[in-house]
C-alpha cells in the first residue's frame, strides 16, 4: 500500500509502520484505514523488517528501515515472529538493541464492554528493558550447576526513574510505585530502590511509595484500582505488565510502547503472530490500534487519539460488531468500518 | 562425605560419584521429640501480627488439650548479630518442628545483614515450599472453584544472596539453579501430586530467555516427569501463567518452579483465593519441617489491633499437627476454623467483615466445643 498523503492540512508526522507477520498487515491496514476516517495528520512510511548479516557478521535491521525511524523517531509495529533456531536473534531483540528501547510503557485500561472480573483497572506498568535478569549472562560453572547473571546499574535504573516521573507528570498521574525485592537482593535492587528515591527528590508533586514484588501481586488480584503507574526492573516488569495485561482482558487488547534515547518511540501490539487466523479477515485489530492511539498521544495529537479511543471503546461496548476473540462473529473489515463510521459521525 | 559413610549400599568411591546426581536415599532417620506422649514444637512469634498469632495458637491448643508443648524463641531483628537467629536453628534441630511468624528485614540495611527468614530457610534446607490454594465457600473471591498447590524451590535461583559490585554502579546478582535441587523439588512434586491423587504437574519457567538457567529447570522436571506416567506434566511461562491465573485459575492443578516465580506465583494465587490472612504454607527439608502463614507478611500495619485473621496461622498449626502425626486434633480444629468462615461467617476486616481476632478465635473454641471431645471448660 502506498503511503496515505494529505494535502488539506499540515503533516505531524511520518511514523515508520512494521506490518509484520501473520495478521500483521491486516491489522495495520485496518488502523491505517481508521487513521484516514479520523483525517489524522500521519504519514505513513512502511518498512519490512528482516534480520541481515552485516558487515562484520553482527546481524542487524535493513539500513532503510533503521534510516527511516532515525529520520521519524515514531514507530507503530505489529506482531514479529520469531523463527527458532533461524541463527539469528529474535526480531524484537533486534529492535530493542538497534534503538536502544529502555521503557516499555504498558497502560492497562479496564475496557468497558469487554467483561473481566477486574473492573476499574486504570494503571500503568513502566519495565526496564535492557538489563536486569534477561542480560543474557549465563555460564556452566560445573556439570549440573549453572548461574545466571542478574545486572543491575545506576545509569539504566536512573534513566528508567527518570522516565517513570515525566510520564507520571505528562499524563496526569498521582503516584508513581517502585516495585523491588531489596529484601533478598539488597545490592541490586537495593541500588534500584536508591536511583528511584534519588529520582523522586526533583518531583515532589509526585506521591512515590516503594513496595515488594509480592505484595504488589497479592494486592493486584484483589484490587488493582490501588495502583496508579509502577516502575520496575525488567524481570517484574515482564511478569507484572502481563499480569495487568490478563486483568483486562488479555494480549488481544492490551496496546504497548517502547521509548528509546534519542527520541526514538515505538508503538506495538504484544500478542503473537496468529498464523491460524491470518488472511481470513478474523484479527482483532484493537491492541494495535490501542498502540497507534498511545502513538498519537506520545506526539502530542490528543483530540486525534481521544476521538479513536473513543470510537473504539463505543463499538466494544455496542456489542453489535465485535470479532470472534471478543465474543461477536464479525469479521475484521467490518469492525474497521464501523469504527471509522463512528469517527465520521462524530465529526 | 556423610553420603558414603551413611548409606550401606555404596561400596566405592566409583559408584558414588556414578550415583552422585541422583537424589540420595534417606536411610537414617532422627526420632521425634516426644516424650511420655507430648511433642515439644519450636515456636517462633516473629514480628508484626506473629506475637498476637502466636498467642491465639497457644490458647487454642490448651482450650483442645493438645499434647503438644511449646519452646518459645524471640528472635530480634533489629539486631546485627546473628546469635538469636541461631539460637532459633538449633532449637528447631533439637525439636525437629517449628511454627514461626515472618522475621521483619529491613531492606535499608547493608547486603551484610541477610533475611533472618532466608538464613533459617537455607540453614535448615528446607527446600520444598508448600501452598495449597482452595477457593472457600462463603468467601467472596472473583474467582471460584480454585485448587492450585503450589510446589516452590526454597533454598536456591534468585535467593542466593550472592551480589558483588565489580564495577562502581554495577551490581551483579547470581541466580544459581543446581541440577541436584532440581531433581530433588520435581521429584517432591511428583510424589506429592501422585500422594494427593493429584493429575498434572506444570513446571512454571523462563526458559525462553534463561535458557542455561531455567532450562537446566526444565530438563529435570520431565526426566523426573518420566517415572510418573500416570500424572501428566507440561510446562508454562510464566508471564503467561499470571495471565492465565488471573483469568482462568481453574486449570491449574499441581505447580512446581523455582525461588522467585514460586513467590510471585504464591501470592497471586493467594490473592485469588481470599488473601494474605486465609492460606497456611509449609516448608519441609529431609529431617525439619517449619510451619507459618503463605505468604509470609509481617502484617506490621495491624500489628497489635486485634483485627488480623487468624485462620492461616491457625491452619499452619493444623499442618503441624498433620505432620506430628496428632491427625484427630488437627481434623477437629481444622473442621471447627472451617466452619466459623463458611457456617458462621465470622469475617475479619481483610474478608470484607467486621469481627475482630478474639471474636474469631473464640467462635473457632465454641464450635470445638460444640462437637468434638472433652476441652476446657470456657
Amino acid at each position: 500500500t502506498s503511503p496515505v498523503q494529505h494535502e488539506t492540512f499540515p503533516l505531524r508526522g511520518t511514523v515508520t509502520l512494521i506490518p509484520g507477520d501473520g495478521i500483521g498487515p491486516e491489522i495495520s491496514s485496518a488502523v491505517m484505514k481508521i487513521f484516514e476516517a479520523a483525517k489524522a495528520p500521519i504519514r505513513w512510511e512502511e518498512r519490512n523488517v528482516t534480520a541481515i548479516k552485516g558487515p562484520g557478521g553482527r546481524w542487524m535491521i535493513p539500513p532503510d528501515a533503521k534510516e527511516s525511524m532515525d529520520r521519524s523517531k515514531i514507530g507503530l509495529k505489529g506482531p514479529l515472529k520469531t523463527p527458532i533456531a533461524a541463527g539469528h536473534p529474535s526480531m524484537n531483540l533486534l529492535l530493542r538493541k538497534t534503538f536502544d528501547l529502555y521503557a516499555n510503557v504498558r497502560p492497562c485500561v479496564s475496557i468497558e464492554g469487554y467483561k473481566t472480573p477486574y473492573t476499574d483497572v486504570n494503571l500503568v506498568t513502566i519495565r526496564e528493558n535492557t538489563e536486569g535478569e534477561y542480560s543474557g549472562i549465563e555460564h556452566v560453572i560445573v556439570d549440573g550447576v549453572v548461574q545466571s547473571i542478574k545486572l543491575i546499574t545506576e545509569d539504566a535504573s536512573r534513566r528508567i526513574a527518570e522516565y517513570a516521573f515525566e510520564y507520571a507528570r505528562n499524563n496526569q498521574r498521582t503516584s508513581v510505585t517502585a516495585v523491588h525485592k531489596a529484601n533478598i537482593m539488597r545490592m541490586s535492587d537495593g541500588l534500584f530502590l536508591r536511583k528511584c528515591r534519588e529520582v523522586a527528590e526533583n518531583y515532589k508533586d509526585i506521591k512515590f511509595t516503594e513496595m515488594y514484588l509480592d505484595t504488589v501481586c497479592l494486592n493486584m488480584v484483589q484490587d488493582p484500582t490501588q495502583f496508579d503507574v509502577l516502575v520496575m526492573p525488567n524481570l517484574y516488569g515482564d511478569i507484572l505488565s502481563d499480569l495487568c495485561a490478563g486483568l483486562i482482558g488479555g494480549l488481544g487488547v492490551t496496546p504497548s510502547g517502547n521509548i528509546g534515547a534519542n527520541g526514538v518511540a515505538i508503538f506495538e501490539s504484544v500478542h503473537g503472530t496468529a498464523p491460524d487466523i491470518a488472511g481470513l479477515d478474523m484479527a482483532n485489530p484493537t491492541a494495535l490500534l490501542l498502540s497507534a492511539v498511545m502513538m498519537l498521544r506520545h506526539m502530542g495529537l490528543h483530540d486525534y487519539g481521544n476521538k479513536i479511543q473513543t470510537a473504539c471503546f463505543d463499538t466494544i461496548r455496542d456489542k453489535k460488531v465485535l470479532t470472534k476473540d471478543l465474543g461477536g462473529n464479525s469479521k475484521c473489515s467490518e469492525f474497521t468500518a464501523e469504527i471509522c463510521r463512528r469517527i465520521q459521525d462524530m465529526a | 562425605m556423610t553420603f558414603l559413610t551413611q548409606n550401606p549400599t555404596v561400596t566405592s568411591l566409583w559408584e558414588f560419584l556414578k550415583n552422585k546426581d541422583q537424589i540420595p536415599q534417606r536411610v537414617f532417620t532422627p526420632p521425634p521429640a516426644r516424650y511420655g506422649g507430648r511433642h515439644t514444637v519450636t515456636l517462633i512469634p516473629g514480628d508484626g501480627i506473629g506475637p498476637e498469632l502466636a498467642h491465639h495458637v497457644r490458647e487454642l491448643f490448651r482450650f483442645c488439650c493438645v499434647p503438644v508443648d511449646f519452646e518459645v524463641v524471640n528472635v530480634d531483628s533489629s539486631m546485627a548479630s546473628e546469635d538469636d537467629i541461631n539460637n532459633a536453628i538449633m532449637a528447631i534441630r533439637r525439636n525437629g518442628v517449628a511454627l514461626k511468624g515472618n522475621i521483619e528485614t529491613n531492606h535499608n540495611l547493608p547486603p551484610s545483614y541477610k533475611s533472618r527468614n532466608s538464613l533459617l530457610r537455607t540453614t535448615l534446607d528446607l527446600y520444598a515450599n508448600v501452598m495449597h490454594c482452595q477457593s472457600l465457600p462463603g468467601v467472596r473471591t472473583r474467582h471460584k472453584n480454585i485448587d492450585i498447590m503450589i510446589i516452590r524451590e526454597n533454598t536456591e535461583g534468585e535467593y542466593s544472596s550472592l551480589e558483588h559490585e565489580n564495577v562502581p554502579g554495577v551490581v551483579e546478582c547470581l541466580k544459581i539453579i543446581t541440577k541436584t535441587k532440581s531433581l530433588r523439588i520435581a521429584d517432591y512434586a511428583f510424589r506429592a501430586a501422585r500422594a494427593t491423587g493429584r493429575r498434572r504437574v506444570t513446571a512454571v519457567h523462563k526458559a525462553n530467555i534463561m535458557k542455561l538457567a531455567d532450562g537446566l529447570f526444565l530438563e529435570c522436571c520431565k526426566e523426573v516427569a518420566s517415572g510418573y506416567p500416570e500424572i501428566s506434566f507440561d510446562s508454562m511461562i510464566v508471564d503467561n501463567t499470571t495471565m492465565q491465573l488471573v483469568s482462568r485459575p481453574q486449570q491449574f492443578d499441581v505447580m512446581v518452579m523455582p525461588n522467585l516465580y514460586g513467590n510471585v506465583v504464591s501470592n497471586v494465587c493467594a490473592g485469588l483465593v481470599g488473601g494474605p490472612g486465609l492460606v497456611p504454607g509449609a516448608n519441609y527439608g529431609e529431617d525439619y519441617a517449619v510451619f507459618e502463614t503463605g505468604t509470609r507478611n509481617t502484617g506490621k500495619s495491624i500489628a497489635n489491633h486485634n483485627t488480623a485473621n487468624p485462620t492461616a496461622m491457625l491452619l499452619a498449626s493444623c499442618l503441624l499437627l498433620d505432620h506430628v502425626k496428632l491427625h484427630a486434633y488437627a481434623s477437629m480444629i481444622r473442621r471447627a476454623i472451617l466452619s466459623t468462615i463458611t457456617e458462621t461467617r465470622l469475617h475479619t476486616a481483610d474478608l470484607g467483615g467486621q469481627g475482630s481476632t478474639s471474636e474469631v478465635v473464640q467462635s473457632i473454641m465454641n464450635a470445638v466445643q460444640s462437637t468434638g471431645p472433652q476441652t476446657l471448660s470456657i
